[in-house]
C-alpha cells in the first residue's frame, strides 16, 4: 500500500504556487525505502549526511587515511607469515602476499562498513528520534565512507600488484561489477543488521563474532579451489566469495575468469540486497518510537 | 482558507512496557514457541491495558498563516502531535494533510557533531532542518551573524562553551524558512539576551505569514505569540479557542486537578517503574496552620507526603507563577547544614521557606521526587497556593501587579 499520497488538493487553485499536500496516515507493507522521489527530495541531507560520515572519520583518527591501507597490510604480513609460509597453504602458485592482500582489500571494506553500519542507526539516535529524514540514508552514509576508504587501499594493492612484476590486463574491467556486488551485499547486510539493532541491542555483539564467522567461510586465506565441486559453486552462495575470488583474477590478471563464483554470488548479493532492504523497509515506521 | 494542516481522528498508540524494546532471547524463543503465527505475521494483539494512546482521535484543521499554541499538561499529547506532523513517527489510526514543507525546532541542536567546525554544522544541522544547501548558503551570513561566532566558524564545536554551539543551533534552526514551522520549547535555552532576541525572531516568523505551531509550558510566550490556542488533555483536544480563552480554561483545569486525589492523577512521568508517588502537597503558613494561603515575608511550609520512604530519596519543589513561569527551583539534593531528618515525619518531607520573599499572587507547585538518580514521580501543578501581601524585613510588599515574582531582602542608603 501507498505510504504517502502527493495529491494537489481541488483548493490549491485559490492561490499561486502551492506547495504539495501530504497525506500521513498509517501505513502496512512496502515502499519507502524504495521510493525514489521520496529520495530525491531529500538528496541534499543524503550528501550532507555522508560527508559528515567521512569528514570525521578522518579527522578523528590520528592516522586518517592511513588505517584504509594500513589494516590489509597488517593482516596481509600475518597471513602470509603463519598461513603461507608456516602451514603453506595453496595460493594457487601465487606469491601469498598479493594472494591475501587482494581479498583483504575487499574484505576489510565489507567487515568495517557492516561493523559500523550495523550500529548506525543507535549511533544517530538523536536523528532518528527528533527529525524525519529516508532512515536508509543512515546506513548508506556509513557505505559512503566506506567507499573513500576503498579507493585508497585498491589504489595500494594496484600499485603493489604491478610493482611485483604482475599487470591486471582487461580483467581490471570487472572490477567495478564485483565492487557493485559487494556495494549491494553490505547495504543489504548492514541496514538489515542496523534496523535489527535498533529492536534487539543484543545485534551488537552478535556482529562482530558473525564477522569473523564469515571470514573462515570466504576465501581470504585459502583459495576456493582447495574445495572440491559441486562446493566451490555452493560456497559462492556466500556473495564475498564470488567478490574475493573476482578480486584476485581481476586485479592480479592471474588464471581464468571464476564466471561460475561470480555468477552465483552476483544473484545471492541482489538477493540480499532486496531482503536487506525490504526488512529494513518494513520497520522503518517504528525506529522513532523503539530507538 | 487553505489548511495547512488538516487532521481527521489522529491518533498514536504506544505499547507500554517489555514489549516495546523486547530483546532477542524473548524473540527468538516466542518464534520457536509460535512457529506459525509468526510466519503467518498474524501474532495476537497483546492485551489493551498494554496500550496507550498518546493521542487520540485528534480532527483539527490548522489554516495558512496562523499561529497556534498547544497547551496541556505532561504527557497530553503535544510532542506526540508535533511528532506526527513532522513525520518523525507514524499515526496508529486517522490521517493527517500537510501541506508544504515542516521545519521542526524539537530539540534544538539536533545532530550537531563536535568533531565537525562551527561552518560544518550549520550547513549538517541546515539539511537536517530541511534546508536546501542554496538556502543555507544565502542565509549563511545572516546566521553566524544571529549566533555571534563569526571568529570560531573553523573551529570544531566540541570546543564551543555550551552557550556558543546552542546559540548557533538555535540561529539555524531560527533562519529556517519552512512554510509550516514547529517549535517546542526550544525558547529555553541559552542567555536572557539571547531568549529575548530568539522570541523577537519568532515573532518575526510568526508575522512573516507563516503557519507556526508552538508548544510551550510557559503561557506568558503563548500568549504573546499565539492567536488560537489548543489544550490537549489525555491525549485530546478539550479547548480549541482563542489562545487567552484556552489559557484561561487550562490555569482553571490545572488549579481543579491540584484539588482532586493527586495519586488518581495520571499526568504523571514516569508511568511506570516507580517505586515512590506524591500523595497530597500543601503549602501553609507556619504561624497559623492555615493551607493554601500564606502571608509575604512570613515563614511558610511545603508539605509532601509521599506513598513510600526510599532511601536517599530527594524532593525538588519548582514555585511557579500564574503565567507559567518558574519563580523558583528548590532541591533537597542540594544540602546545607539547616536540613535535618527526622523520623517521625513518616512519609512526609517539608521545605521551609523563611520570610516567604514571593510577591501577591497566585502560584502553583511542581514536584518530582527522586532517589539514586532516578525519578520516581513528576507531577505539574500539584499544589496552588495564594499570597497575602506582607511585610519583608519591616519592608510592606509592593502591591499584586508590580514587576517581577519577589521581594529581596534589601536596605538603601539615601543622601540628605
Amino acid at each position: 500500500m501507498e505510504q504517502m499520497t502527493a495529491s494537489q488538493p481541488a483548493r490549491a487553485a485559490e492561490t499561486a504556487p502551492r506547495p504539495e499536500t501530504i497525506r500521513l496516515q498509517p501505513t502496512r507493507g512496502f515502499g519507502r525505502v524504495l521510493a525514489p522521489r521520496e529520495l530525491w527530495r531529500y538528496r541534499d541531507l543524503a550528501f550532507q549526511i555522508a560527508a559528515r560520515d567521512i569528514t570525521v572519520r578522518y579527522r578523528q583518527t590520528a592516522l586518517g587515511a592511513a588505517w584504509a591501507v594500513l589494516q590489509p597490510v597488517g593482516f596481509m604480513l600475518v597471513f602470509t607469515l603463519f598461513f603461507g609460509n608456516l602451514a603453506g597453504i595453496s595460493s594457487n602458485g601465487l606469491p601469498y602476499a598479493l594472494f591475501s592482500l587482494s581479498g583483504l582489500v575487499a574484505w576489510t571494506f565489507f567487515s568495517t562498513v557492516l561493523t559500523l553500519a550495523a550500529d548506525s542507526l543507535v549511533v544517530n539516535t538523536a536523528l532518528v528520534s527528533k527529525i524525519y529524514f529516508p532512515r536508509i540514508f543512515i546506513p548508506a552514509g556509513v557505505l559512503a565512507a566506506g567507499l573513500v576508504d576503498l579507493a585508497i587501499s585498491l589504489t595500494i594493492l594496484l600499485a603493489v600488484v604491478l610493482i611485483w612484476g604482475y599487470a591486471p590486463g582487461i580483467a581490471i574491467l570487472a572490477l567495478p561489477l564485483l565492487i557493485a556486488m559487494m556495494l549491494a551485499t553490505t547495504l543489504g547486510v548492514g541496514s538489515a543488521l542496523a534496523a535489527l539493532n535498533v529492536r534487539y541491542r543484543d545485534i551488537r555483539y552478535v556482529v562482530p563474532f558473525a564477522i569473523q564467522m564469515w571470514l573462515f567461510l570466504t576465501p581470504i586465506v585459502y583459495p576456493t579451489s582447495s574445495l572440491s565441486q559441486p562446493w566451490q559453486t555452493i560456497s559462492a552462495i556466500n556473495p564475498m566469495v564470488g567478490v574475493v575470488e573476482g578480486f584476485r583474477w581481476s586485479t592480479l590478471g592471474s588464471g581464468s575468469a571464476p564466471l561460475d563464483l561470480i555468477g552465483v554470488s552476483a544473484l545471492s548479493a541482489l538477493v540480499l540486497l532486496f531482503a536487506g532492504l525490504a526488512y529494513f523497509d518494513r520497520v522503518e515506521r517504528s525506529f522513532a518510537d523503539l530507538i | 482558507m487553505s489548511m495547512a494542516i488538516e487532521t481527521q481522528g489522529l491518533g498514536k498508540r504506544y505499547t507500554l512496557g517489555l514489549h516495546s524494546s523486547g530483546n532477542l532471547r524473548e524473540a527468538v524463543a516466542g518464534a520457536a514457541r509460535r512457529p506459525l503465527q509468526t510466519i503467518g505475521r498474524r501474532r495476537r494483539r497483546a492485551d489493551s491495558h498494554d496500550h496507550l494512546w498518546a493521542l487520540r482521535d485528534v480532527s483539527i484543521e490548522i489554516a495558512d498563516g496562523e499561529v497556534v499554541g498547544l497547551i496541556g499538561h505532561n504527557g497530553a499529547g503535544k510532542s506526540t502531535f508535533l511528532k506526527l506532523i513532522s513525520r518523525i513517527t507514524e499515526p496508529s489510526a486517522g490521517w493527517a494533510e500537510v501541506t508544504g514543507r515542516t521545519g521542526s525546532l524539537l530539540e534544538v541542536g539536533t545532530g550537531f557533531h563536535p568533531e565537525l567546525t562551527g561552518r560544518e554544522n550549520v550547513f549538517l544541522n541546515g539539511a537536517i532542518l530541511g534546508m536546501r544547501r542554496s538556502e543555507i548558503r544565502r542565509r549563511f551570513d545572516e546566521i553566524v551573524e544571529f549566533a555571534e561566532v563569526e571568529r570560531f566558524l573553523d573551529t570544531p564545536v566540541k570546543r564551543y562553551s555550551s552557550g556558543m554551539s546552542v546559540r548557533l543551533a538555535f540561529s539555524v534552526a531560527a533562519h529556517l524558512e519552512p512554510e509550516i514551522l514547529l517549535v517546542d520549547e526550544v525558547l529555553a535555552v541559552g542567555d536572557a539576551s539571547f531568549q529575548r532576541r530568539s522570541l523577537a525572531r519568532m515573532g518575526e516568523v510568526a508575522k512573516e505569514g507563516r503557519t507556526v505551531v508552538f508548544v510551550s509550558h510557559n503561557l506568558a510566550i503563548i500568549r504573546a505569540l499565539c492567536e488560537r490556542g489548543v489544550l490537549l488533555e489525555n491525549g485530546g483536544v478539550v479547548v480549541d479557542a482563542p489562545a487567552d480563552e484556552a489559557i484561561d480554561e487550562y490555569l482553571r483545569r490545572l488549579e481543579r486537578s491540584a484539588s482532586d486525589d493527586l495519586l488518581a492523577r495520571t499526568d504523571r512521568k514516569p508511568k511506570t517503574g516507580s517505586e515512590s508517588r506524591v500523595r497530597r502537597v500543601a503549602v501553609c503558613d507556619d504561624a497559623s496552620g492555615q493551607s493554601d494561603v500564606v502571608v509575604a515575608g512570613r515563614t511558610a511550609k511545603v508539605v509532601v507526603e509521599v506513598t513510600e520512604v526510599l532511601p536517599d530519596m530527594h524532593c525538588r519543589l519548582i514555585l511557579v507563577n500564574s503565567l507559567g513561569q518558574p519563580v523558583a527551583s528548590l532541591n533537597s539534593e542540594v544540602d546545607s547544614p539547616q536540613d535535618t531528618r527526622d523520623a517521625e515525619l513518616g512519609r512526609r518531607i517539608e521545605c521551609e521557606l523563611k520570610s516567604l520573599p514571593l510577591l501577591p499572587g497566585r502560584y502553583r507547585v511542581d514536584v518530582r521526587i527522586e532517589a539514586r538518580e532516578k525519578t520516581h514521580d513528576s507531577l505539574q501543578a500539584a499544589a496552588y497556593f495564594d499570597v497575602e501581601p506582607g511585610v519583608l524585613s519591616g519592608r510592606p510588599m509592593p502591591p499584586q501587579g508590580s514587576d517581577g515574582d519577589v521581594m529581596l531582602d534589601h536596605a538603601w542608603r539615601l543622601p540628605g
